[in-house]
């Protein structure tokens, strides 16, 4: 469908009948309707659509509430104390203001999403046109957009079609930043309602977002063999002039990529990238290197190795500038959103801009125009890179050692730690010669640099921390499988049916940043353990690259390991942040492909099926921005459960079933009507978890769903069991509510089962055709 | 005596901040004074030294001379039934904050809602969060926590002290207490 549809305005018309002055025709928009799918209940749904959906999710796992904050100081009636849940000035109680303050922050999530949409959607319409097709997999992804499908009702085919998305998802953020105003919404469950709204329309930007760079840009179309592209600060030529992009909105870097491919020094210069844009400048351009995650930005700024550091938006280190200042590498910030106090030369001539990027006369500019980003940030490199000669701040190790001994052991650096690390000890060490327990917080540190702000004598703590790392660091050489977009629908075809019975135990989607309570291993090591017995193993954002940062005894990353398939033991990169709309379009596809499901504009039904059916689980490992809240937020909705690490605790409040109440477990059976217990499947749908061990168990856990076969649950309990007992040392204790008949038992586990179940007094329960949703039932009970 | 000061700088207080324990027979009074207590215990419970021992061997210690239900929060399960001690119950942390949250909550032994809780050995943040939710739910429960930082949310905490006066605490709290719960 055409949004601007047809405009037709006559100012004077003179015929054989008359005259006709002022006449004004519009059409608002041309509705091809030869989508034969009929549509659903709720297309384009406003904020209360899909409330009673909301409230059937929260009934059963309801906020525990974890305030941050014991006040709220938003209007200057505050600070207001809101201790023991009393209510502020406003009127406003403890669980609300929780509530509300995370609607902020998913809305902050979500309009950063959407906004870079709308950024890319209007640039590529710019240079494409509207009637570029979307065309995102071909003949092997006809379900091309199954977020929109489901939440729109639209089937988007070109980037025009694309806007009429943006605007409905822009309004819906307007009217969800309004709930969070002083005097709104006052109810605690409403606010979580919202919340889940927001997250399913941050779902819609993203999709939007990665349809239209897949697209247009010829990023690998679900393609399950997408190159092994490098990652790690050991595979980028320092010997080379080298640009450094990073944050999540690719235009820029592609701007320096064709500049380098038109120019000729394609070959010259090396491009690399941090965060989000990282993964999808290897997915534009095989040569560019992924230098790590969101908090490799410091240590590989202060390495020196940037000569030029092109800035887009989202994720950035707001001192980035200053840090680059201080290697002498000139800055290019590129993102309206992120102009860094620097003047706009966005009109100068590009070569007037080199200039005074070269001659320091200036020490970063604002440049809007992507194409002359890259010609600025290509000459810039070639001109910068002999006279800095990598120049860098990282101290050598005598200096390390020399400043180590004036530390006071005031233990400031570690207070101010997120990790608690133990720096006061490492530091007296290193006082002593001995940098070996700095190196050991290496790859425990988030890169915060609140250690440096805290120490009273002004050491660079993160970088001493660095120079003791520097030879993990520089053999940090790694292959991971560039982000292949979507699912291809032959391949929900052929894991669809093993994945709702429970015989493929399950779908493990690792997303979200790098707040990691102890680095980056354990997402590499978490993935190798679900792939290796046979989940579908899916990854995106930083924790796509940490599972890569990892290799085998043969010397192998999970990305050479396992095949990129979406199948059984694969390890799925999807791509960057925004394409982890396609994790969710994957579970929405099996309802709409394997289980034919009508998706359009039929959300409930949907959410309903992936709920009671889809075993699927994300882990948010190292979760720290807005945009994974409402990420996370989205998953909800549609039934699939998060689990973060400890810090996700941060988040101030979980979504938490409780096993303990039989009441809350029952489905109805859509075949009788009956109200059938099905055990807590799944038992929370957000929480955090304190380590690697323990998420791996709840990871298994809660990928069991009421509608497994018996032969399903029996492979699910079975992987439950084994790593509860290999991790926690002992049987897990609530097996009965997950046995619905002695076939769910598995085989080689029948003696020790059995008299669990006997001791416990279980009873054998049906395995029903399960939804929440009474219009479902085909046969009401009499 | 250390300031009481939240061990992480920037966990700021609220009007409502936890009461400095400056000698272990407060905690050993609580005990006695509560009807139902329990305690929780994480995972860093097995990784922090005290002296030669680890801090989970004097929670064991603890535990089974008050007679304490134990719950073990993520996989340190593992390490009580190692030291022959097996817990009460073992759940996520923020699992327990809920349940304990709820004062109709029968309990992690059936015997009816707790009305102590006495948490140690949760990353410092995640404790944070759990007992600022019971802070403000869980009006119905008392809070402590037996780690060597000051936690605001509790309703006692010991102030920031050293490890060697941690386990000179412990050492007290454990020769003193007598079995919790009436």
């Amino acid at each position: 469908m055409s949004r601007k549809g047809v405009k037709v305005k006559i100012g004077e018309l003179k015929t054989d009948v008359g005259v006709i002055k002022n006449l004004e025709l519009s059409v608002g928009k041309v509705v091809d309707e030869s989508w034969a799918e009929p549509m659903g209940p709720t297309p384009f749904p406003s904020m209360t659509a899909l409330r009673e959906w909301d409230m059937k999710l929260l009934q059963r796992y309801k906020p525990f509430y974890m305030p941050f904050c014991d006040v709220c100081c938003l209007c200057t009636y505050g600070k207001c104390d809101l201790t023991g849940n009393k209510r502020g000035a406003c009127g406003i109680n403890m669980s609300a203001q929780q509530s509300r303050t995370v609607l902020l922050a998913c809305c902050i999530g979500a309009s950063t999403h959407i906004s870079h949409a709308r950024h890319l959607v209007e640039h590529l319409i710019k240079k494409f046109g509207r009637r570029k097709a979307l065309d995102v997999g071909g003949l092997n992804v006809k379900v091309e957009a199954p977020i929109i499908r489901l939440v729109c009702g639209t089937k988007p085919q070109t980037l025009g079609d694309l806007e009429e998305v943006l605007d409905y998802a822009e309004s819906q953020l307007t009217n969800l930043l309004a709930v969070t105003h002083t005097g709104q919404e006052g109810n605690s469950t409403d606010f979580e309602s919202k919340v889940l709204h927001t997250g399913m329309i941050d779902h819609v930007g993203m999709e939007v977002a990665d349809l239209a760079q897949v697209a247009v840009y010829g990023f690998p179309k679900a393609d399950p063999d997408s190159p092994l592209v490098d990652l790690g600060f050991g595979t980028i030529k320092t010997e080379k002039p080298v640009i450094l992009v990073i944050g999540h909105n690719v235009v820029p870097s592609i701007g320096i990529v064709d500049y380098m491919k038109e120019s000729g020094a394609d070959g010259e210069i090396e491009v690399c990238g941090l965060c989000c844009t990282a993964h999808d400048i290897a997915r534009y351009h095989k040569k560019a290197k992924i230098v790590g995650p969101i908090s490799w930005q410091l240590r590989f700024i202060r390495s020196g190795v940037p000569d030029v550091v092109v800035l887009d938006e989202q994720c950035i280190r707001t001192d980035a500038l200053d840090e680059a200042h201080s290697i002498k590498a000139p800055v290019i910030v590129a993102s309206e959103k992120n102009c860094m106090g620097l003047p706009n030369r966005t009109n100068d001539p590009a070569d007037a801009i080199v200039e005074d990027l070269v001659s320091g006369k200036a020490i970063g500019v604002l440049i809007l125009d992507p194409e002359k980003v890259g010609e600025v940030a290509v000459k810039t490199a070639l001109r910068v890179a002999p006279m800095r000669k990598k120049f860098k701040t990282i101290p050598e190790a005598e200096e390390v050692v020399r400043r180590a001994k004036e530390c006071k052991q005031c233990n400031d650096c570690r207070r101010a730690c997120p990790q608690d690390l133990n720096i006061p000890e490492a530091m007296k060490a290193a006082g002593k010669g001995n940098l070996a327990g700095l190196a050991d917080l290496y790859e425990l540190c988030v890169a915060c640099g609140r250690c440096e702000q805290a120490c009273p004598v002004g050491m660079q703590i993160h970088s001493f921390i660095v120079k003791a790392g520097e030879k993990k660091l520089k053999e940090e050489t790694y292959k991971i499988r560039a982000g292949r977009g979507a699912i291809q629908d032959v391949e929900i075809r052929n894991v669809g049916s093993p994945l709702v019975f429970g015989e493929i135990p399950g779908v493990v989607a690792f997303v979200g940043c790098a707040n990691y309570p102890k680095g980056g291993a354990e997402v590499a090591e978490m993935v190798t353990e679900f792939a290796s017995r046979r989940y579908i193993v899916v990854t995106s954002g930083c924790s796509a690259m940490s599972a890569a940062m990892h290799k085998n005894e043969e010397g192998k990353t999970p990305y050479e390991n396992f095949t990129g398939e979406f199948a059984a033991g694969g390890v799925v990169n999807v791509g960057s942040c925004v394409a982890n709309s396609h994790i969710a379009g994957a579970a929405i596809k099996i309802a709409s492909i394997f289980a034919k499901r009508n998706l359009r504009g039929n959300y409930e039904e949907i959410a309903d099926y992936i709920l009671n059916r889809v075993g699927a689980v994300g882990v948010a490992w190292g979760a720290m921005s807005q945009k994974a809240a409402a990420i996370a937020s989205g998953f909800w909705r549609l039934g699939i459960p998060v689990v973060v690490g400890p810090h996700g605790t941060k988040y101030r409040r979980m979504l938490l079933g409780r096993a303990d109440r039989e009441e809350d477990w029952y489905v109805c059976d859509a075949r009788t009507g009956e109200k059938v217990y099905v055990g807590p499947s799944p038992e929370h749908l957000f929480c955090a978890v304190e380590t690697k061990e323990e998420a791996m168990v709840m990871i298994a856990k809660l990928c069991m769903r009421p509608n497994d076969t018996s032969k399903g649950r029996a492979i699910k309990l079975t992987h439950y069991i084994d790593l509860h007992k290999r991790l926690f040392g002992i049987m897990p204790e609530d097996i009965p509510p997950f046995v619905r008949n002695i076939s769910d038992v598995p085989v080689t586990m029948k003696d020790e089962i059995m008299k669990i179940l006997k001791e416990k007094k279980w009873k054998e329960t049906v395995i029903p055709d399960p939804t929440l949703l009474p219009r479902m039932i085909r046969k009401r009970k009499e | 005596m250390a300031a009481a000061e939240p061990w992480q700088t920037a966990e700021i207080s609220g009007p409502k901040k936890a009461s400095v324990i400056t000698k272990p027979e407060v905690v050993v009074a609580m005990i006695k004074k509560a009807e139902h207590p329990i305690l929780v215990v994480g995972h860093k419970a097995a990784e922090i030294d005290l002296g030669d021992r680890k801090l989970i061997d004097f929670i064991v210690d603890f535990a089974q001379k008050t007679k304490i239900p134990v719950v073990a929060t993520a996989h340190v399960v593992s390490e009580f039934l190692k030291r022959s001690y097996r817990p009460a119950g073992w759940m996520p942390a923020v699992d327990i904050g809920n349940r304990l949250a709820d004062s109709e909550w029968t309990g992690i032994d059936g015997k009816g809602p707790h009305d102590l809780a006495l948490f140690v050995g949760l990353p410092y943040y995640m404790e944070l969060t759990i007992l600022s939710g019971l802070k403000h739910y869980a009006s119905h429960l008392k809070t402590v926590t037996l780690d060597n930082v000051y936690h605001s949310h509790a309703s006692w905490s010991f102030p920031n002290i050293s490890t060697k006066d941690w386990q000179e605490n412990l050492k007290v709290i454990i020769d003193k207490s007598e079995v919790g719960g009436k």
